[in-house]
């Protein structure tokens, strides 16, 4: 191979997506990149849906009163917008999807290290999904995504279902991190050292220890509770002995690093981006690299700044607060040298970019305000407001969709083969932005007035900021129509993107567009780190023989 | 400065601070937001001068290496980490402030339930749903919950406590301004969450006095009407502590504990309250109304130095309000106590030091 940037790029036939043909050959694939294709719809699927409730609940909360249903269903729909979003969409996302796809072709391997374990990933998710979602809807879940108890255990409603499909999702979960650990150390192609290794693929490690470590005490804690609410021992229940606090610990101890398990794919995606965009190495990268371990680490070490107002002792609170922080510097080295990869660089303001802009964006405001948080006494007064809702769809949601939309553009050409009207994917990317400010700046406000979170009704005082954040909701929803109407289009009549449409030396940009089922002829040479831009021409291929 | 304040106030839509301590959280909220959009603008700024400054010329240009220096890592990490530990070092003192009630403060008993706030004061007097307290003196609010876990929020005190079944925390606030404040729960609750409303009322000092004798003589009249019943559900009228005493005599409490300072199977109660006690496994804890409380509904996790733990739990015999009841009747169990009539104890029950 030699790069042509002059001549016309063409098509890549037969690809992984035509190699076989038949819904049998998609069922029973073993492929990576299949895989990849089908979380894509699966996750995007369940973005479709968690956003459905999410609209259904910003319309209920137009006016103070009741506006489209009552307060039960209230209740049931924003724990149906937090188990789907959460855990049909941002925990699988980037890496189902992304992580899939891209860490064996940045790796120069032909597939991930068990590619049966991989399929079986995905059923697990349909059948979690499936379990969780008809159970919600048929038994009336309405304890909220966190469960906390005695509530869960004490409600007339149906908690058994989500709690199941909760846990075979974690299952999958774990075995995709599990799987990602084992091909990172394992298939790495002759000559990319740890220290070569993409970005991406040090921030999705990180991540799969996460979900390897904490997701066991996720399904543990969702069996106590299930237990507790079956059979009625008393584990959380202090009316039959048990302790409520309790339930709070285990169940942020998990689910704070799982926080994390969104937001660091997020920055293994951007990561990539600013480099491709600014035709630069990053500025730092064992900043960058390392400072993911120790997000991951530290990670596991702060999740009682969710009990700040509970009665958790002074002491434990003050620790718990300053180690808070300490994941805001890994965040902010990051920061800094993803601005810093920018200088002396040759930045192409395309979508993708677009996007990275927004998740520096919202990654600041949406970390600063947790750091803001976690000075303890300013939390009590947010604690359980809508300042908290606000600061983390701004961290976890803004940040991570922007990151899932800049690689969705990005790799959207790998991926398919074909581009995607830019006009319409710059207008849609600016809509997005500007929807998502506009509905959650009204809402830090709604919290430093006092408005709680999870209020079915309200006093009127609270009143124009909702209109103001329903409005932008709305704005938010017609521009994720607009990207969804050009990508399949794409699909349909876009023009051939040729193996390598942006100029990127991410090693994955050294296959054809769609990559060929075994993605490479014979085992890549690395011989060079990635992106690195320093002499002239286009998709210049980095590895021997 | 007082000004700026105000502006800021208004531009954070906050509601008007009725404390100090609101006050206080609200300059650390200011400064924060401050430099914290300094910072982030700043890099914003950054961020869009280089793309203008290094935009792409040609398509595969070329662009030299540029690595950190290690000046660069450590302002990467110095600065944030300058301005967060700031930050940390105002915000925690107050939390600390916050959770450390002065000795002087005058309690009030909340008791959470879905969906309304019951407020009981030593002495007699209690509402639904509004509490009354003297502005310009410390208040201590010691709050249960009867069922699930709720929270206790006043926005214009920057104040959140939660309100949890089978144990009691506590908070306190001084509220400044005489005036009527929303108080909300912030802990999802159910179908009432929303509904669950209240109100605080904070009046002069000397109405406050005459509101709550007029109270506490109206309630002794309706004790005196009535015999007190061995329901399950004691409605929290009358004296309290008289009812600490009914309720531990009801339940069987004086078989073990003395209230005279005789030691027999369990420790004495006399001089109990705030003591610090020696407890099997080494610790040493004081013995504090969480304590108290903690020790009937779990009583064999921490046992005193020196006693068996053959205590029977009183999980499910004990309501809350109870509960709060016999501790209330222990705090009054002092050497030091003054000789004070029952019936016309002090209106708050000081909080007696060592």
């Amino acid at each position: 191979m030699s790069p042509s940037p002059a001549s016309e790029p063409v098509y890549n036939t037969p690809n992984y997506l035509n190699a076989e043909k038949g819904v049998r050959s998609w069922l029973t694939t073993l492929d990576h990149k299949r895989i990849g294709v089908m979380y894509l719809v699966l996750v995007l699927a369940g973005f479709a849906l968690g956003g459905f409730f999410a609209m259904l609940l910003r319309l209920e909360l137009l006016t103070p009163g009741p506006t489209i249903m009552d307060a039960a269903t209230y209740n049931r729909m924003f724990t149906l917008h937090g188990v789907v979003m959460i855990f049909l969409f941002m925990i699988p996302a980037i890496p189902s999807v992304f992580g899939n796809f891209f860490l064996p072709l940045m790796l120069g391997a032909q597939d991930v290290a068990f590619p049966r374990i991989n399929l079986l990933t995905v059923y697990l998710y349909l059948l979690g999904a499936v379990i969780a979602v008809w159970g919600m809807i048929q038994g009336g879940t309405d304890t909220g995504w966190t469960f906390y108890t005695p509530y869960s255990t004490t409600t007339v409603t149906t908690e058994a279902p989500v709690l199941v499909g909760a846990f075979i999702l974690g299952l999958g979960s774990i075995l995709t991190g599990v799987n990602f650990i084992v091909t990172t150390h394992t298939l790495r192609a002759p000559g990319l050292t740890w220290m070569r290794l993409p970005l991406f693929v040090w921030a999705l490690y990180a991540t799969s220890i996460i979900q390897v470590l904490a997701t066991p005490v996720l399904g543990m804690t969702l069996l106590l509770v299930a237990i507790e609410k079956a059979f009625g021992f008393g584990i959380f229940d202090p009316a039959r002995g048990g302790d409520p606090i309790l339930f709070q610990h285990l169940f942020w101890f998990y689910s704070h690093p799982a926080v994390y398990i969104m937001v660091l794919p997020a920055m293994a995606v951007v990561s990539e981006v600013v480099q491709a965009f600014a035709r630069k190495n990053i500025f730092g990268y064992k900043a960058v690299a390392f400072s993911s371990l120790g997000i991951a680490f530290v990670g596991f070490f702060v999740w009682g700044h969710h009990l700040f107002t509970s009665g958790q002792s002074t002491f434990a609170s003050g620790v718990f607060g300053v180690l808070s922080m300490f994941v805001g510097i890994f965040t902010a080295i990051k920061v800094f040298n993803w601005t810093a990869t920018l200088y002396k660089g040759a930045i192409h303001v395309a979508a993708p970019f677009v996007y990275f802009l927004g998740f520096l964006y919202f990654l600041m405001f949406g970390g600063l305000t947790g750091i803001a948080l976690s000075t303890v006494s300013l939390d009590v007064h947010w604690q359980d407001t809508y300042f908290v809702v606000a600061h983390f769809h701004f961290i976890m949601v803004g940040a991570t969709i922007m990151a899932f939309l800049a690689g969705l553009h990005y790799w959207w050409p790998k991926m398919f083969g074909r581009m995607y009207s830019e006009r319409w994917a710059l207008a849609a990317a600016v809509l997005v932005i500007l929807g998502f400010n506009a509905t959650f700046i009204p809402q830090f406000l709604l919290g430093n007035m006092g408005m709680p979170r999870r209020y079915y009704s309200y006093p009127e005082q609270f009143w124009s900021l909702n209109v103001a954040s329903t409005a932008g909701a709305s704005l938010l929803a017609f521009g994720f129509i607009i990207v969804l109407i050009y990508l399949v289009v794409s699909l349909v009549s876009g023009k051939v993107a040729g193996p390598n449409p942006w100029g990127s030396r991410g090693y994955e940009w050294n296959t054809p567009s769609p990559p060929n089922v075994l993605n490479f002829p014979e085992t890549p040479v690395i011989t060079s780190g990635a992106h690195e831009y320093q002499d002239a021409g286009t998709a210049e291929v980095k590895h021997a023989q | 400065m007082n000004e700026l304040s105000e502006l800021m106030r208004n531009l954070l839509f906050l509601p008007k601070e009725a404390s100090e301590w609101a006050r206080s959280v609200d300059h650390l909220h200011f400064f924060v937001f401050i430099a914290a959009m300094i910072g982030a603008w700043a890099v914003v700024a950054t961020t869009l001068v280089f793309i203008v400054r290094f935009r792409r010329r040609t398509a595969g240009q070329s662009t030299e290496r540029v690595d950190p220096k290690p000046v660069h890592e450590v302002l990467f990490i110095g600065v944030p980490l300058a301005l967060f530990l700031t930050w940390f070092a105002i915000g925690y003192p107050q939390y600390v402030t916050l959770q450390t009630p002065p000795k002087n403060a005058s309690d009030v008993y909340v008791m959470a339930k879905k969906w309304m706030w019951k407020f009981a004061y030593p002495g007699g007097p209690n509402s639904t749903d509004v509490l009354r307290v003297p502005a310009g003196r410390p208040v201590r609010l010691l709050l249960t919950s009867r069922d699930v876990i709720h929270s206790f929020f006043v926005p214009a005190l920057r104040l959140k406590q939660d309100a949890l079944p089978g144990r009691y925390t506590q908070t306190w606030f001084e509220a400044t301004e005489p005036g009527r404040y929303p108080i909300f729960c912030a802990e999802y609750c159910g179908l009432g969450h929303s509904a669950m409303l209240g109100e605080l009322v904070v009046m002069p000092p000397a109405e406050f006095d005459a509101w709550i004798d007029q109270q506490r003589r109206s309630n002794q009249a309706a004790a005196q009407d009535s015999e007190p019943t061995a329901s399950e559900e004691i409605d929290i009228r009358g004296n309290l502590v008289e009812q600490g005493r009914r309720i531990a005599a009801m339940q069987g409490c004086f078989k073990c504990h003395t209230v005279d300072g005789t030691q027999h199977i369990g420790p004495t109660w006399l001089d109990l309250y705030n003591r610090k006690v020696r407890l099997e496994d080494g610790r040493t804890i004081v013995a504090d109304e969480a304590y108290l409380t903690r020790s009937m509904m779990e009583p064999n996790f921490e046992v005193v130095a020196g006693y068996k733990p053959v205590m029977p739990t009183f999980q499910g015999k004990l309501s809350a309000p109870e509960a709060a009841a016999i501790v209330e009747f222990i705090k009054t169990l002092r050497t030091d106590a003054p000789s004070a009539e029952p019936q016309k104890g002090p209106i708050y029950v000081p909080i007696s030091g060592k």
